[in-house]
């Protein structure tokens, strides 16, 4: 197997990470934000697997493996979250969640 | 195998671009699923194939096809994308991207400053994570259970509807 320098790995994180960064600054739709976190775990995720290849070690994979149960669990409650959102609200504009008084 | 793990990642990197433009949640999500199918590929390459299958079927499975059944269940319209259209104009979205940029830039140049190391690529196997994480990380396991747990248990919490409709049995007693 070839070697892939371990920077262009790191560099693919950056960049996944960083287009996730963005969508979650510029969107008002609270779906939409919802994927660009789901986005920006798995660039961690990535870095993860790339640092635990780099040294050959199983601490990457088990790292991995703890973010995706994360992502799975954050996933659940957010989305139960916009369905409470949009039920009361009828809207998925972030900005009107201030109006859901608990 | 190089040229693998680049074709991927050029795939990985357009897609997500395309993910973060759309106006439409479906499209959207199915440009998501393909950047996750890239990213496993990566994996693959970087020789970690079990990582490779827990990234399609956790990710580009379970978590997808979750958003798409509360897409579903939301029942968007023509209208929503248009929405969507207003809230997405240049002047708010230039901003936050060049400083976005700007921390890229950074992060570029201290990856490029820094002398790499080379990567030896064997291969980590599937046993070796399974024996880590049942032995040292146990209790990141057990913990990741619990996470699970409460996250069910909230997401039940929060999505439940006030009951409208009340059992013909107990309407009596209610009344």
């Amino acid at each position: 197997m070839n070697p892939i320098p371990m920077d262009h790995g790191l560099m693919l994180a950056g960049i996944l990470f960083m287009l996730g960064l963005i969508s979650v600054l510029i969107r008002r739709n609270i779906i939409f934000m919802l994927i660009s976190v789901e986005i920006m775990l798995n660039a961690a995720g990535l870095a993860f697997i790339v640092a635990g290849a780099r040294w050959a070690q199983p601490e990457g994979q088990v790292m991995f493996i703890f973010i995706i149960t994360m992502a799975a669990a954050e996933v659940s409650v957010g989305l139960a979250l916009i369905l409470q959102l949009y039920h009361q609200l009828k809207t998925l504009d972030s900005d009107a969640a201030n109006q859901m008084h608990g | 195998m190089e040229i693998t793990f680049y074709l991927a990642a050029a795939v990985a990197i357009v897609s997500t671009i395309l993910v973060i433009t759309r106006y439409n949640l479906i499209h959207a999500l199915l440009y998501l699923v393909v950047s996750f199918l890239a990213i496993s590929v990566i994996f693959f390459v970087l020789g970690a194939p079990f990582m490779a299958a827990l990234e399609i079927i956790i990710y580009a499975g379970a978590i997808v096809v979750l958003i798409i059944f509360v897409i579903m269940m939301l029942n968007l319209t023509h209208e929503d994308v248009q929405h969507e259209k207003e809230w997405l104009k240049p002047g708010i979205w230039i901003g936050p991207a060049i400083l976005s940029f700007v921390l890229l830039g950074e992060l570029f140049y201290i990856f490029t400053a820094a002398d790499s190391p080379s990567y030896q690529g064997q291969p980590v196997e599937a046993k070796a994570v399974g024996l880590s994480l049942f032995g040292p990380y146990i209790l990141g396991v057990e913990l990741s259970g619990m996470l699970l747990m409460a996250g069910i248990v909230g997401a039940y919490h929060l999505g439940r509807q006030k009951r409208k409709v009340i059992h013909r049995f107990l309407e009596g007693a209610e009344g």
